[in-house]
Parts: C-alpha cells; sequence; structure tokens
C-alpha cells in the first residue's frame, strides 16, 4: 500500500503513482484536471441551453431535457467546475506559499480529492437513466415530485462531494495555522492563502448545512419521511433554509479564493507591494461574517414578512461596502506601478469593472420591494453570471496563465493567451449584459421557450452568438494547453523574475518536498525581501537535515468507491430491496479501509540528507 | 526535525504524549476544528425540529411519548461516560496505560449502555404508539435529530472499542497517545449535544 515510486517508471507504475499521491501538489494537478473536464461538461450543457434559446418556440430540445440542461449546468458549474479548480489552486500553491512541505493531513487530502470527483461522476452518470430536474436548487416540493432517480442522484453525488470538500476546508485550516515556516506569522501571509484560510472557515460552517438539506431530501425520497410533506405537517420552506444557509456562503466561498488570486498577481505585476494589505485580509473577514448573514435574501417573495426582508436587503447591501474597499485596494496598487500586461494581467483586468458591474446589480438585488420584480426573471441570470463569470471564472484563468509556469515548468503561449482572452470577453459581455435587461422586459429564467413578438427575439439571439465567442475562447485555450504541453517554453523557478511570495522561491515545477531547507521569512513578500537585498535566494531557517514524508495509500480510492457503490444500493434500494446488498457491500468496503487504516501504523517515511542535497533546485 | 522512534520511556517523560509529535498536534487541532462544523450540523437539525415538533398529523406528540425516568437516566450515564474519560486522559498524561485502557473501557460500557437505552426507547415508541420517522413531520424531526446523535454514539463507540483492541498489547506511545485523546474531545461533543437535546427535545416537550 505504500509507495514511493518517485523512482519507477511506466505507464503502470506512473498511474499507480496518480491513484495513491498524497501529495498536495499532485493532488491539486488532479482536482485541476478533474474541475477542468466537468467545466467542459457545463459549458457544453450551458451551449445547448443557449441554442434552444436563440429563438423564439424553438425545439431544439424538449423541455423536460430543457430542465435537465440547466439543473446539470447549475449544479456541475458551482460543485464540480468552480469550486474544485479553486481547491485545486490552494491545495498546489497555498502550501508553498506558507513554506510548508504538504498540508496537515496528507491522507485525507487525497480521500477528499476522490470524494469530491466520484461524486461528480456520480451526477453525470445519471445522464443516462435521466437527469436531476429541478434546477440546481432543488427546492421542494417540485424535487419531490420529480419522477425517476435524477433527484436522488442529485443528493447523493453532492453529498459525496460535499463531505470530501469539508475534509479538505479542515485540512488547510490546520495546515494554515500549525504548519507556516519560521517568521512566517499570520500578518505576513500572502492574500491567497488568507482567502484559502477564510474561505475553508466559510467551507466549514457551510456544508454541514448542505449535508443535513441533502439527508433530509434523501429521506423524504428514498425513506418516506415527511419533512417537506405538507399532508403529513411537513414545512418545504426549510429545504429553502438549509439550502441558502449552505448557498449563500457558498458563492463566497467561490469569490473570495478569486479575491486572492487578484491580489497575487497584481503586485507581481506592478512591481509594488499590495496597497493596504491589511485593510485587506480585515475586509476579507467582514465579508466572509456578513456572508453567513444575508441567506434569505434568496427568499425575499417567500412571504418572510417585511421586517425579516429589511434586515436580510440592509445585511446584504452592507457586504458592498468591504468589496469596494478591495476593489480600491487594487486600483490603488495599480496606481503608479511600473505595470506588465500579460494574459494573466488582461483578466484580472477586465475582472475589476466586470465584476463592479455585477456587484452593482446584487445591490440593486438586494432591494426587497424591487426584487418582487427581479425575482425568477433574467436579471438574476445576468447578475449572478457577471459575480461568477467575472469573477471566479476570470480568477480562475487569470491563475492558469500566472501560476501555469510555476506547476508545469511551461510558460502558456501569450498569443493564444490573448486570443482566448479577447474572445472570451467579448463573448461574455455579448451574453450576459442583455440578459439584465431580458429580465426586466419580463423573461423569466428557466424557461423552455419564450413567445414571438415581445421584444425578447434579437436580445436572446445576441446572447447566443456572446455564448459561442466564450466558446471560442475556452477552446483556444485548451488548445494553448497542449501546445505549452509540447513546445512551451521552460520557465526557471521565479517564472516572471518578480515574483513576491515564496512559492517562486521554488524550482518550476517544485521538488516533491517543496524545501529542502524550510525558508526563514523575515517580513510581506518574503523573496522580494531577498531580492532587495541581493540575495537570489531564501534564507535558510534550519540545517539541512533528513525529511520526513507521508506514504501515498490506495486506501481513500477504495473507501470512495465502497461508498460510490452504497450510493447507488441507497438510490435504487426504492425500486427493488436487492439493491440493499449493494448498500451493505459498499459500506463493508468504506468501513472496511477505515478500519484498515486504523489498525496499520502508518509513520511514513525518511528522505536521507544525502538525497535532499543531492537533488537540484 | 525527525528521529522517529515513537516509543517512550515513562521514566523521562514529563509532558502530554498526545500532543509530543506534529501529528499529535494536528489532530487535536482538527478534531476542534471539525466539531466546529459538527455544531453548524447540529444547529440545523435543532431548527428543523424545532419547526416541525408541533406538526404531529394527528399522530402522537411530544406530551404523549416522552418519559423522564428513563431520559433521566440516559443522561446520567452519558454524563458519566464523559467524566471517565477525562479519567482515562488523565492516566495517559500520567503514562499510565493500563488505568487509561480501565476508563476507556469503562467509558465505552457506559456509551453501550445509553444506545441501549435509547434502542429501547425508539422500540417503544414504535411498537406502543405506532410513532415512526414517517408517522408526521414531527416524528420524521424527532428521530432524524435523536437518530443522528445515537448515531454519533455508534461512531464513537467503534473507534474508541478499536483503539482498546489495536493497542491492548503495544502499550502507550506517541502514535496512538493523540488518538485517545482526539477520541476523548470528541466523546464530550457528543455529550455536550445530548445535553441540549436533554433540554430542548425531553424538557420542552414535557412542560410546553
Ligand atoms: C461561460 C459560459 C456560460 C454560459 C453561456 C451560461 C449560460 C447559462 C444559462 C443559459 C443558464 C440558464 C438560465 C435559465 O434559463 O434559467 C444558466 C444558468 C446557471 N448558470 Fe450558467 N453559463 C455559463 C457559465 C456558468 C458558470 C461558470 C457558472 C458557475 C460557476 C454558472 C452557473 C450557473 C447557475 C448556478 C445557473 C442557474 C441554473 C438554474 O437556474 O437552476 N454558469 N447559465
Ligand atoms: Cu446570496
Amino acid at each position: 500500500m505504500s509507495v514511493n515510486s518517485a523512482h519507477k517508471s511506466g505507464f503502470g507504475a506512473t498511474l499507480w503513482d496518480w491513484l495513491t499521491t498524497v501529495d498536495h501538489k499532485k493532488i491539486g494537478i488532479l482536482y485541476l484536471a478533474a474541475g477542468a473536464f466537468f467545466f467542459l461538461l457545463g459549458g457544453l450543457e450551458a451551449l445547448i441551453i443557449r441554442i434552444q434559446l436563440i429563438s423564439p418556440q424553438n425545439d431544439f430540445i424538449s423541455a423536460g431535457l430543457y430542465n435537465e440542461m440547466i439543473t446539470m449546468h447549475g449544479t456541475t458549474m458551482i460543485f464540480f467546475a468552480a469550486t474544485p479548480l479553486l481547491f485545486g489552486l490552494m491545495n498546489y500553491i497555498m502550501p508553498l506559499q506558507i513554506g510548508a512541505r504538504d498540508v496537515a493531513f496528507p491522507f485525507l487530502n487525497s480521500l477528499g480529492f476522490w470524494l469530491f470527483f466520484f461524486g461528480g461522476i456520480m451526477l453525470n452518470l445519471s445522464w443516462f437513466t435521466g437527469a436531476p430536474d429541478a434546477g440546481w436548487t432543488n427546492y421542494a416540493p417540485l424535487s419531490l415530485q420529480s419522477p425517476g432517480h435524477g433527484v436522488d442522484f442529485y443528493v447523493m453525488g453532492l453529498q459525496l462531494s460535499g463531505a470530501g470538500t469539508l475534509m479538505s476546508g479542515i485540512n488547510f485550516i490546520v495546515t494554515i495555522v500549525l504548519m507556516r515556516a519560521p517568521g512566517m506569522t499570520y500578518m505576513r501571509m500572502p492574500l491567497f492563502t488568507w482567502t484559502t484560510f477564510v474561505t475553508s472557515i466559510l467551507v466549514l460552517f457551510a456544508f454541514p448545512a448542505l449535508t443535513v438539506g441533502l439527508f433530509l431530501m434523501m429521506f423524504d425520497r428514498m425513506f418516506g419521511t415527511a419533512f417537506f410533506d405538507v399532508a403529513l405537517g411537513g414545512n418545504s420552506i426549510i429545504w429553502q433554509h438549509l439550502f441558502w444557509i449552505f448557498g449563500h456562503p457558498e458563492v463566497y466561498i467561490l469569490i473570495l479564493p478569486a479575491f486572492g488570486v487578484f491580489s497575487e498577481i497584481l503586485p507581481t505585476f506592478s512591481k509594488k507591494r499590495l496597497f493596504g494589505y491589511t485593510a485587506m485580509v480585515f475586509a476579507t473577514f467582514l465579508i466572509a461574517f456578513l456572508g453567513f448573514m444575508v441567506w434569505a435574501h434568496h427568499m425575499f417573495t417567500v412571504g418572510l414578512g417585511p421586517v425579516a426582508n429589511s434586515i436580510f436587503a440592509v445585511a446584504t447591501m452592507a457586504i458592498a461596502v468591504p468589496t469596494g474597499i478591495k476593489i480600491f485596494n487594487w486600483l490603488f496598487t495599480l496606481w503608479g506601478g511600473s505595470i506588465t500586461i500579460n494574459s494573466a494581467m488582461l483578466w484580472t483586468l477586465a475582472f475589476i469593472p466586470s465584476f463592479t458591474i455585477g456587484g452593482m446589480t446584487g445591490v440593486m438585488l438586494a432591494s426587497s420591494v424591487a426584487d418582487y420584480q427581479y425575482h425568477d426573471s433574467y436579471f438574476v441570470v445576468g447578475h449572478f453570471h457577471y459575480v461568477i463569470v467575472g469573477g471566479v471564472v476570470f480568477a480562475l484563468l487569470a491563475a492558469m496563465h500566472y501560476w501555469w509556469p510555476k506547476m508545469f515548468g511551461r510558460y502558456l503561449h501569450e498569443g493564444m493567451g490573448k486570443l482566448a482572452f479577447w474572445t472570451f470577453f467579448i463573448g461574455f459581455h455579448l451574453t450576459f449584459f442583455i440578459q439584465h435587461f431580458l429580465g426586466l422586459m419580463g423573461m423569466p429564467r428557466r424557461y423552455w421557450v419564450f413567445l414571438e413578438d415581445q421584444g425578447l427575439d434579437a436580445g436572446n439571439l445576441i446572447s447566443t452568438i456572446g455564448a459561442f465567442f466564450m466558446t471560442f475562447g475556452v477552446l483556444v485555450f485548451v488548445i494553448n494547453i497542449f501546445y505549452t504541453w509540447k513546445k512551451g517554453e521552460k520557465a526557471p523557478g521565479d517564472a516572471w523574475g518578480t515574483g513576491r511570495t515564496l512559492e517562486w522561491a521554488t524550482a518550476s515545477p517544485p521538488i516533491h518536498f517543496n524545501f529542502k531547507q524550510m525558508p526563514l521569512v523575515r517580513g510581506l513578500d518574503p523573496l522580494w525581501i531577498e531580492k532587495m537585498e541581493g540575495n537570489n535566494k531564501m534564507t535558510p531557517a534550519e540545517p539541512m537535515d533528513e525529511i520526513h514524508m507521508p506514504n501515498g495509500s490506495i486506501l481513500p480510492l477504495i473507501m470512495t468507491i465502497g461508498f460510490f457503490i452504497a450510493s447507488y444500493g441507497f438510490i435504487y434500494q426504492v425500486d427493488h430491496k436487492a439493491w440493499l446488498i449493494a448498500v451493505y457491500v459498499g459500506m463493508a468496503i468504506g468501513m472496511g479501509c477505515m478500519l484498515i487504516r486504523s489498525l496499520r501504523d502508518d509513520h511514513g517515511y525518511h528522505i536521507s540528507k544525502e538525497e535532499v542535497e543531492r537533488e537540484g533546485d | 526535525m525527525s528521529h522517529h522512534d515513537h516509543s517512550i520511556d515513562p521514566k523521562n517523560l514529563t509532558q502530554d504524549p498526545s500532543k509530543a509529535t506534529m501529528e499529535g498536534k494536528h489532530k487535536f487541532l482538527g478534531l476542534w476544528i471539525f466539531l466546529g462544523g459538527e455544531t453548524v450540523l447540529f444547529a440545523c437539525l435543532f431548527g428543523t425540529y424545532l419547526a416541525l415538533k408541533d406538526s404531529t398529523a394527528g399522530g402522537p406528540s411530544t406530551h404523549d411519548l416522552y418519559g423522564l425516568e428513563l431520559v433521566f437516566l440516559m443522561t446520567v450515564l452519558l454524563l458519566t461516560s464523559s467524566l471517565t474519560s477525562v479519567y482515562a486522559i488523565y492516566h495517559m498524561k500520567n503514562n499510565d496505560f493500563k488505568k487509561m485502557q480501565l476508563w476507556m473501557g469503562i467509558t465505552a460500557a457506559l456509551g453501550l449502555a445509553f444506545l441501549g437505552f435509547e434502542i429501547y426507547e425508539f422500540a417503544h415508541y414504535i411498537h406502543d404508539y405506532g410513532f415512526t420517522f414517517r408517522s408526521s413531520a414531527f416524528g420524521s424531526a424527532f428521530y432524524a435529530l435523536v437518530g443522528f446523535h445515537g448515531g454519533h454514539v455508534v461512531f464513537g463507540l467503534s473507534w474508541i472499542i478499536t483503539l482498546m483492541v489495536r493497542n491492548a498489547k503495544r502499550g502507550l506511545n506517541l502514535y496512538n497517545a493523540p488518538k485517545y485523546n482526539t477520541f476523548a474531545l470528541y466523546w464530550h461533543f457528543i455529550d455536550v449535544v445530548w445535553v441540549f437535546i436533554f433540554t430542548v427535545v425531553y424538557l420542552m416537550g414535557m412542560v410546553s
């Protein structure tokens, strides 16, 4: 079970290495690869939706399939594309930024990845038998009445992946609290590490609410309980509360790391330290805190009453203040800087106005009275895509260009990077800007067709054209990846020459134990400090010594497969009790792995001092 | 940084063996943080219960069902088991493995007794009142909240029994001490949740 196949080669050995890895960098890459795969799936679904809406009363796909498309698009994008892509970045970059050799619980890290991945696979297998069709918000009672097993796949898929996400969150918190290099005080941590930290706290407090909601939904659908069943005294609004107590923080789980990414890129390419570092940290906490207090702004029209609506409206609007602080700090970072414009910077610069528009429509939506007009109209679709695409997706693409040379040792091609940027950027605004007006003109969200001659034709056509532009941009980016893989220009450790944080003090890509010697951190932007003093590398904080590393393990994968089988059993035991066998067998595999894990002592292994010295950096 | 003989010599060890290694510290903090998430989990279940406790759909209500004697006994058992786990950890810190195992054993026995009564309680409701988790929204919410707690007890018991069997012949070392310590922390949490269940479910259910 324990492997150290660094010295083996061949396809089998490589595959085994990836399946058993507990290295945070490899797990980061696994997250990125899986997240990218789901992003392409979700993108394809978006394109199909937009083709259906290209003209009035179109019948490109059936109404039922359309419902499945919007449900799967939203669910896939949020849970299996945006979140894991960010977790991939965090996994790869954060430990490097704090000067750690790994995360606190490497085994758990791998388990978290596999749970997420198999959750996504489970959700998408539903395409073969009927996908969920109650929207990504899965509101009861609609979700309870949805026939077939689509919604059950949603429930079990999200439950599996949610457990994985929670594990990663806990892991990141402990890593940041306990594994910072000597001298790396809290107020010297890079902003991306800070946002990883705060995001993890949000994950910790938000995901259990989803867990509970999914359990109740599972019991209602599979075991005949009555949580949401009004006939037996149930209350379907409980689902909405639980969903949004999770769901609103989730959008901050997405956007805070995005803020972290921009806060790294701007100083690097402006050759200035981040303006207002302390205010940025403070604003991050404030946004996270307020993010928990505002979930009911999704429920203004449910009938909570004017008092509740007003409180949630004001709390929501308050978030604009710390967010505004951030926007201004980014602008002041640029101010007077010596600015380099490359692909990473283009995405960053484009983010600022795009996200600001999304923020402004957000404040409009937060006005509870006005929301009676906007609610469930295309205005909402326009709003959240400005935030999620203009914020999170732009950040992911910026981060890819910025950290690609660190992760893979080669630069992405600049020309293709710029082409992808401009087409996607133009397409994005074409697609979503006009949706605000479609919404104001009365076009509802999630409708399969719209009628002729109501003034909605041109707007929908433009929106769909924009979606094709975006698709083109994404394809160019994919080609760029393959091109770079084969022919990309090689990158040194400090790939941009103006790196400020610790990840740039390692080789590109870093050796598997990250740092030969723990670096000594002497201030904010530690690498920059050393460079200014004429040292070309970090001062070590410890003598050269042997290094303790964790063993790889296949258990997380097998454990996940066990729970995956059990989930299938839960879904189908409704049809035939024989499926309970799958529940028992799957659980036995999962628990058996847990038992093996606790019965075997696993002390890890050591890299000898000589070997540490030998490995080049 | 690393000299990895995990056995300890009781004579020259004065500190807490559960936090002597990096791994031990990680585990301890990790469990605390995990409990933060568990708090939200139970808060949501409590909220659901409070929202649905009067939705009996014509079936049995809290007044018909709950009886103080049984719940009181269960509470005493669980609270005592928390206390005995404190003794166990006390002996762990003094490197007295035998006594630690003994007190952990008592903790597990008390936990098992608690679980037995809980199963009896559920069976009683089902057989004598026909009150199941399908009877009404109240039934669903009751079994979800109390059942989740019971599930945590089952998990905790499997955990500590595995630990005790596993280490019976090995004695205390820096590798397993953190595991006992995190178990104890988890067990206290289960206890605290029960105190809330006792108050919010049973006491309030009988008074109001
Ligand atoms: C980049 C190209 C994208 C396009 C063209 C696109 C298009 C669409 C369309 C047409 C809808 C359906 C609106 C409706 O009829 O209600 C939709 C919904 C949605 N999209 Fe996207 N989208 C894109 C990217 C994303 C991304 C990156 C995310 C999240 C990370 C996302 C999250 C959502 C969500 C949550 C919904 C709501 C689904 C629902 O109403 O249940 N989208 N999108
Ligand atoms: Cu919200």
